[in-house]
């Protein structure tokens, strides 16, 4: 802990309620500034897609801004411009969300578009609107994987970690053959199983009225019906087998993948391996970041970071080789540095650097109403619970040496995905070792 | 089906009077947007001379220091990447304690600190938890006073940066810009060389070098501070006044030359090709010199370039990407800087569609200067820009930027107020004067990194102009 002063407690006020076709309203008046910002999450992710439709989710997102029956294609972007407002969604293997931000006096009309295409996309949709959203997509896979130096790790990982079928095996972008076949059909049975008031929550935050908030949604969003129950998928429970893949591609510089499983979000033990990624990458002087970029000086890069989704997660430490160097021997120093973790333990200073670290980003993330509205969207649909900053924060401050030593033993000195992207040609610079065990 | 909403208990008066019968079929009708609140500002001087700003702000318990410095990498003169990097050794080794003990101080204490050079400004930026202000200032003193620059290390921050001049041929994206901003800017001209250097200029970098440009190029009597949150202006003042308030020049100030080397006005449209074998996409960056922002036609230049492909509904965007699918974004831009930087247009495109998407932007371009934009158009362009000013305000991070940014260019706070008033007034004339005027349409300069065994006949065909072909490993040198 910080010498002196305890921290305030970490509070983001809001109000919930439910309309009767099941919409979930969370509001957050915040006055500092005049703008609003609307946060609408579909409990609907790549995790949901059919064997043979992977990228779906993604693929329906972009359709999202495509028209709906009283505002077709193109008003939606041109209206919320004309106001003064900007827009976005984004798709995860849990989640996707759509958002709206701009001057307070744009609130209705987001409102209004939003209930417009939750009630009213289908009037509208055809194949030439889905044929255009496949094509820029593939456009985005392009320019994110096969255009990207690593690229094609995103795409290769999942399948290695994740076993056959499980929600997560394969990545959100989606392969092209998968993209290639989704139909109009495909994309009204989405819609009509997905996208209903009952599986989405709505944050509105900003310089707004709680009770003018609460009677313009329930005005424009009630007569929307609701939907069928959703049966979410339950992965099975799996162990990951130790695999090594050396991929050759247009890079400089090899660099290595190393992908643990590890615990959902909500897991016990997702605190301590967050925090277990701060000691072991977070800052200048953590172990990894010594070992191999400042000390040891062998890698120019690496990151330590627990990817805990809602089902499940893993825990991942990626480090670039220096000219010259082959990635065996980053590899024998990242399983020496985890080595001394799990045996001697952080020192109660790294342990109160990561936490205060962590505290101040928790007070970084509160500073604009976009982030907040985030923030209460993702731990509503996590925990129940959407004011969970000061919650979450107490237990990363409780994470103890025991903790650490415990999270690095049992998740990142098991079996693991090994993934070395080395120069056309030059496959001897991959990793091939055993993990190195006592 | 047009229905009146149900009054609930919670519900206030206002929103009862505001709202007429609700009709889906039409966009709801929106209150006046709220107007500008700009920040108070208190400025003030230490006992050196040092100007500095502060804003409170106390919603959150965090404080932004910044502290500008002009000069920045156009004092790099003959030596490329000095400045950004002297400017990135600060936060190294300093006052006595070594990296290691300032970075973990620094995480200790929930700060984040980071110092960078642009063209015309070293920056040093300090965010903190209120409670760790006075720890993290004394910190802060120590690197922009007292660093060390040891050799050890600048070696290896010397080191990681030629490893990372290397990785720039991996990104396609990356070498367009180089290539662009080599052929725009002449040898001579600032942005010639890039901020980071090149393999060679890194490979001169060392300790000797670096202190000496340091002691040159930090002057005191250019420094100003901006403080924003979680604090009063007395407070602020006496916290940096007593650590910043005996900061003296150690060195001969290097001199901030007027920029005499002109950009490349081309007398017809150029191509540069540069291969990529077996990419997936063409990346393209298409422009020429840009122009002042403190011209007058500025307001309506952002006006145009928000229609034209700033803005998601620009007509660049509608066009590659949403008719024709050829690219998942492209966008043009100016670069304001006290020294025009470039106009440039940029995207990745599809390898099959790249001599199409060439077509497609300059039929776009033209059509620019051809025809006067339509009032709907012109007005949705003129709000996106004018009502997201007050958006640009929110955090003590945005505040601080918006003020460096006004002092970049020698401008007044009153100045955003004048902005929007004159983007409310910009005409589809003024418009459709400054695309003449600015936009390359027939003489730009035009950069494609891609597979040219596959996109070099479709570009030849269009017969644009001369074609050269640079060598990757040359312009990612």
């Amino acid at each position: 802990m910080l010498a002196g002063a305890q921290a305030a407690r970490l509070r983001v006020p809001f109000s919930i309620d439910t309309l009767p076709n099941g919409l979930t309203l969370i509001v957050h008046e915040d006055h500092s500034v005049p703008i609003v910002t609307t946060n609408v999450w579909f409990h609907v992710g790549s995790g949901d897609e059919k064997v043979g439709r992977t990228g779906f989710a993604h693929l329906f997102e972009h359709l999202m801004f495509m028209g709906s029956q009283h505002a077709e294609y193109p008003q939606f972007d041109r209206l919320l411009e004309a106001a003064g407002a900007n827009n976005n969604g984004s798709t995860t293997e849990d989640r996707t969300n759509y958002y709206e931000a701009g001057p307070s006096s744009s609130l209705r009309l987001m409102l209004w578009l939003e209930a417009d295409r939750l009630g009213w996309l289908l009037p509208t949709m055809d194949k030439p609107k889905v044929d255009l959203q496949r094509d820029v997509v593939k456009n985005e896979r392009r320019q994110n994987y096969e255009n990207q130096p690593y690229g094609l790790v995103g795409d290769v990982a999942p399948k290695l970690m994740y076993p056959a079928g499980h929600p997560y095996s394969w990545p959100v972008i989606g392969s092209m053959a998968d993209l290639s076949a989704a139909s109009v059909e495909d994309v009204k049975d989405f819609f009509r199983t997905y996208y209903a008031p009952n599986n989405a929550t709505l944050v509105v935050a900003g310089d707004v009225s709680t009770a003018e908030v609460r009677a313009l949604v329930r005005e424009y969003f009630t007569e929307i019906p609701r939907g069928p129950a959703i049966t979410r998928p339950t992965p099975p429970a799996f162990t990951v087998r130790d695999t090594a893949v050396t991929l050759e591609d247009r890079v400089q510089l090899p660099r290595l993948y190393l992908n643990w499983h590890a615990v959902k979000s909500t897991a016990a033990d997702a605190p301590a391996l967050q925090v277990a990624g701060y000691i072991l990458a977070g800052a200048r002087t953590s172990r990894l970041t010594q070992a191999l970029v400042y000390g040891g000086e062998i890698a120019t890069s690496v990151q330590a970071y627990s990817d805990a989704k809602r089902l499940d997660g893993d825990f991942n430490v990626v480090a670039t080789a220096r000219p010259g160097q082959a990635l065996d021997t980053l590899q024998t120093v990242i399983d020496q540095q985890l080595e001394q973790l799990a045996a001697a333990g952080p020192t109660s200073r790294e342990l109160d650097q990561a936490r205060n670290a962590i505290e101040a980003s928790f007070l970084r993330s509160i500073q604009t109403v976009s982030g907040k509205a985030d923030q209460l969207n993702e731990y509503y649909y996590q925990t129940g619970n959407p004011d969970g900053f000061q919650d979450d924060l107490d237990k990363l401050r409780a994470v103890s040496t025991a903790d650490i030593q415990r999270v690095i033993r049992t998740y990142l000195q098991g079996p693991r995905v090994m993934i070395s992207v080395v120069p056309q040609g030059k496959p001897a610079l991959a990793a091939t070792k055993k993990r190195v065990t006592q | 089906m047009i229905r009146r909403f149900i009054a609930c208990g919670l519900l206030a008066p206002m929103a009862l009077s505001a709202q007429a019968a609700f009709d889906r079929t039409k966009p709801p009708t929106l209150p006046s947007a709220p107007s500008l609140v700009l920040p108070t500002v208190t400025t003030s001087r230490l006992a050196n001379g040092i100007s500095m700003q502060v804003v409170p702000q106390r919603e959150v318990p965090l404080v932004q220091v910044t502290l500008t410095v002009a000069g920045g990498s156009r004092l790099d003169a003959a030596e490329p990447g000095l400045a950004s990097f002297a400017a990135r050794m600060l936060t190294e080794s300093a006052g006595g304690k070594d990296v290691n003990a300032i970075q973990s101080e620094l995480a200790f204490l929930g700060a984040t600190l980071s110092s960078n050079a642009t063209w015309d400004l070293f920056i040093v930026s300090l965010n903190v938890p209120k409670r760790s202000l006075g720890a993290a200032l004394d910190l802060l003193a120590d690197v922009v006073q007292r660093p060390t620059f040891s050799s050890a290390d600048v070696r290896r921050q010397r080191e990681l940066r030629a490893a990372a001049i290397l990785q720039q041929r991996d990104r396609p994206g990356a070498l367009a810009a180089l290539a662009f901003n080599s052929l725009v800017f002449p040898s001579g001209h600032p942005y010639h060389d890039p901020p980071d250097g090149d393999s060679v200029s890194t490979a001169r970098l060392d300790s000797a070098r670096v202190r000496t440009f340091y002691s040159r190029a930090y002057v005191p009597a250019r420094a100003r501070f901006i403080v924003v949150g979680d604090i009063a202006a007395s407070e602020a003042s006496e916290l940096i006044g007593a650590r910043f308030g005996g900061w003296t020049a150690t060195g001969a100030p290097l001199t901030i030359a007027p920029v005499s080397v002109a950009p490349v006005e081309n007398g017809a449209l150029k191509v540069f090709l540069i291969d990529k074998p077996g990419a997936a996409q063409s990346i393209l960056s298409i422009g020429g010199p840009g122009v002042s922002r403190t011209s007058a036609d500025y307001p309506a230049l952002v006006v145009m370039n928000t229609l034209l492909g700033e803005s998601f509904s620009s007509r660049l965007n509608a066009n590659l990407r949403e008719t024709k699918g050829y690219t998942y974004g492209i966008s043009s831009r100016f670069g304001w800087a006290p020294t025009p930087n470039a106009f440039r247009v940029q995207s990745g495109v599809r390898t099959d569609v790249t001599d199409s998407s060439l077509i497609e932007i300059f039929k776009e371009l033209r059509s620019m200067q051809n025809a006067p934009v339509d009032a709907v158009e012109l007005a949705r362009a003129k709000a996106y820009v004018a009502l997201a000013v007050p958006g640009n305000f929110e955090t003590n991070g945005q505040i601080a930027g918006q003020l460096a940014d006004l002092q970049t260019f020698g401008l007044p706070l009153a100045s955003v107020s004048a902005f929007i008033a004159r983007v409310n007034g910009v005409t589809a004339a003024d418009v459709q004067r400054v695309a003449k005027k600015y936009l390359p349409a027939s003489r730009a300069t035009v950069v494609v990194v891609g597979d040219l065994a596959k996109v070099r006949a479709g570009i030849e065909a269009l017969q644009l102009g001369t074609i050269t072909v640079l060598d990757a490993a040359v312009v990612g040198r």
